[in-house]
């Protein structure tokens, strides 16, 4: 069979079994458990109605127990275990051996730097975006385009960045159209920019910038809608500039929208992988944890310290995850 | 000295004009009120001159400056808008400052022009609150507060009590006036599509429909003396009844032979000879209805529907008045309880009685009378 017709039919299947499950554990429930006929008719339908909601939550409650909820505790449990001896517990062995290697300590220095560039620069360009795109006849086009990065993979948009620094030969034209406008410019012979150490991890955080920018902007920019354009005019009337206007009156009204999305891009650079690992490979000190945990559990098959490390990533991302959730709740209201 | 004039004053989106012709003078101390059908223009008339809309053609002058291209900032206005547009984020002292610190005073000066104000508006124990924690009523005082403590020459209110409800609206409209009382030097200018706001509060009335002014005037002089059938027909509730006539003698009062019924009505309004013959309509407000005796009458019908409120009867005939739909109504003071049905001649006194031509006041003719081309309700 084609691949194109396994997908389809995987489409068919999976969209027709959730609305086949929808559809008849509904007929059941009013049709044969419960039916809304008889001597307890009124009763037979709050008791329907009682279990309705439990019955279509029933998938997705089951799916985030499978794949989320018992990986969390069987990862807890790997990581105090060792495989070289069968599986025995070791305790705190793995976490110890951890914080003993220099490559972790590098992952975790590298993770705070993306941690502290991205999501700044994402919302703030995002923001800038937004507010300069809003109104403009050609806003729109503008904001689609800033937008679209979104659409590509993580390694879709590490394989152009790649192109973007790459470096040939001198006696060769370069294709890297950095090193091509830095031989322009200035430079005397292409640099191989992913090697240099400390500004390598720069390019690698530029790449997400670029990703997450159209992300900010296209939610601070429906923010940025939702203010009353009554108090724009009120600030106008009393004489504020439209700098005074934008950092007094606008700002501080989507201060909640800000929060949210500041957070929401600080839990994907906590989780940053495909990045480094197309691009570097954690190479040339420009490890991140989550590369960290890949080449301890898949590339020295180490289940326990990639156990381990997968654990640190959670402990950092939960507190920043119901942060968010309670922002995003608060927003919603 | 802060007199506003705006000459030919025009407002066209693209091809569409909004707003055409608006010649207005308005001096220091008036409390202008701006009243018309919804869509008619008026708070677009209100944000030209506030200068949150450009002004398309003619001028604006404020004491004898052309300030069509000024900022809003510098004209010298404030605005109440009629969402109130308090800033969200800001306590009510800060609302307040917030346009004060733009225009860089000293903290001493913001604190003390603060305070002031909000002792006068007993905004004083809610200086620290968020908008979110006030009434309608409180929002609605920190906006007027928020207009006042810039100081300006101009205040613009743009239907400021559309969203209280009606006891508020009652006490706010009252403390409206008594601003009013005691800022003699300051010019309001009031956009509402409530004519009773208008008519207890204006100074001068500015009627505006159909892009343009229909008629300007004192409450009163609207009232009893309306341009149009227009005007007429928008001042007073319910609405002055129009019924269909002819000129039957001239002088200085003049006789008309109502078409319904054949009564013959006298008007206190002069014609001149050869007006014989000329089609009229007569218009005679509800309230002026009286009994007629004798053929003295304006009208004959049977009634249809009777309103009791208690202070006064609302009469509601089967008889159709000239402008087509509309019932013909009498509106009689204290209770009747045994109309219904009946078949009433009814007339007015002479002054009472107000006559129109092809939609003009016989009282305005040669004046140059602008008929809007819109309902008025």
């Amino acid at each position: 069979m084609s691949p194109i017709m396994q997908a389809a039919l995987t489409i068919v299947i999976g969209v027709g079994g959730c609305v086949g499950y929808f559809y008849l554990s509904n007929q059941i429930l009013d049709r044969v458990l419960f039916p809304a006929r008889g001597a307890n008719a009124g009763r037979n339908i709050n008791r329907a109605n009682a279990i309705r909601p439990w019955l279509f939550l029933f998938p997705a409650i089951f799916a985030l127990a499978l794949y989320l909820a018992y990986p969390v505790f069987e990862t807890l449990r790997l990581s105090l275990t060792d495989r070289s001896l069968g599986g025995a517990f070791v305790g705190l062995e793995n976490y110890a051996r951890m914080t003993d290697d220099p490559k972790f300590w590098e992952a975790l220095r590298n993770n705070f730097l993306w941690l502290l560039i991205v999501p700044a620069a994402s919302t703030a360009f995002g923001l800038l975006a937004a507010q300069l795109t809003d109104r403009i006849r050609w806003g729109n086009i503008a904001k689609s385009l800033i937008f679209m990065p979104m659409a590509i993979s993580f390694v879709g948009a590490a394989v152009i960045f790649k192109l973007v620094y790459d470096a040939r030969p001198e006696d060769v034209a370069q294709i890297g159209i950095l090193n091509a406008v830095y031989l322009q410019l200035c430079g005397d012979s292409p640099i191989t920019w992913l090697t240099v150490p400390f500004w390598n991890n720069i390019f690698l955080i530029i790449v997400l910038i670029w990703i997450q920018t159209g992300f900010a902007m296209v939610i601070l920019s429906a923010a940025l809608r939702g203010i009353p354009e009554e108090t724009i005019e009120a600030a106008i009337v009393d004489g504020a500039n439209p700098f005074q206007i934008f950092f007094k009156i606008k700002v501080p009204q989507i201060a909640g929208t800000i929060v949210v999305v500041w957070t929401t891009i600080t839990i994907v650079v906590l989780k940053v992988f495909d990045i480094v690992f197309a691009m570097t490979n954690g190479q040339w000190e420009t490890q991140v944890l989550a590369n960290y945990m890949y080449d301890k559990l898949f590339r020295a098959n180490d289940w326990g310290v990639g156990s381990a490390a997968a654990m640190v990533i959670m402990i950092l991302v939960l507190p920043i995850l119901v942060w968010n959730v309670y922002n995003a709740r608060r927003e919603m209201r | 000295m802060t007199d506003l004039k705006l000459s030919a004053v025009e407002k066209a989106y693209g091809k569409v004009k909004v707003l055409s012709d608006i010649d207005l003078e308005i001096k220091t101390g008036e409390l202008v009120v701006f009243v018309g059908p919804s869509g008619c223009g008026k708070s677009t008339l209100l944000r030209m001159i506030a200068g949150l809309e450009r002004i398309t053609g003619g001028t604006l002058e404020i004491d004898g400056m052309r300030v069509n291209d000024m900022p809003p900032s510098q004209r010298g206005i404030a605005m109440v808008f009629q969402s109130y547009a308090l800033y969200p984020h800001m306590s009510v002292y800060d609302n307040m400052a917030f346009s004060l610190r733009i225009a860089g005073q000293g903290k001493e000066a913001i604190d003390k022009a603060v305070r002031a104000v909000a002792e006068k508006l007993q905004l004083g124990s809610l200086l620290d609150r968020l908008p979110k924690e006030l009434s309608g009523g409180q929002r609605q005082r920190v906006a007027i507060g928020r207009a006042i403590v810039r100081d300006p020459k101009v205040f613009l209110f743009d239907e400021p009590l559309s969203n209280l409800d009606a006891a508020l609206r009652v006490a706010t409209r009252l403390e409206i006036a008594q601003l009013k009382e005691a800022m003699p030097e300051t010019t309001m200018i009031y956009v509402t599509h409530d004519q009773v706001e208008a008519m207890t509060l204006a100074s001068r009335i500015v009627v505006l429909a159909g892009g343009g002014i229909a008629q300007v005037g004192a409450p009163l002089d609207l009232y009893e003396r309306p341009n149009s059938t227009f005007v007429a027909r928008f001042i007073g509730s319910p609405a002055m009844n129009l019924l269909s006539g002819e000129v039957v003698g001239t002088g200085k009062t003049t006789k008309i032979r109502a078409d319904q019924g054949g009564g013959i009505i006298t008007a206190a309004i002069p014609t001149q000879k050869g007006d014989e013959g000329m089609k009229v309509e007569i218009g005679i407000r509800p309230e002026d209805f009286v009994a007629a005796e004798g053929d003295d009458f304006a009208f004959e019908g049977r009634v249809g529907i009777t309103e009791a409120l208690g202070e006064v009867t609302l009469l509601y005939f089967d008889s159709k008045s000239s402008t087509g739909d509309d019932p013909v109504i009498a509106k009689l003071s204290g209770i009747h309880p045994s109309k219904l049905g009946q078949v009433l001649r009814l007339g007015a006194a002479p002054e009472k009685i107000h006559l129109f031509h092809k939609g003009i006041s016989l009282l305005y003719r040669g004046d140059k009378v602008f008929l809007p081309n819109v309902a008025p309700h």
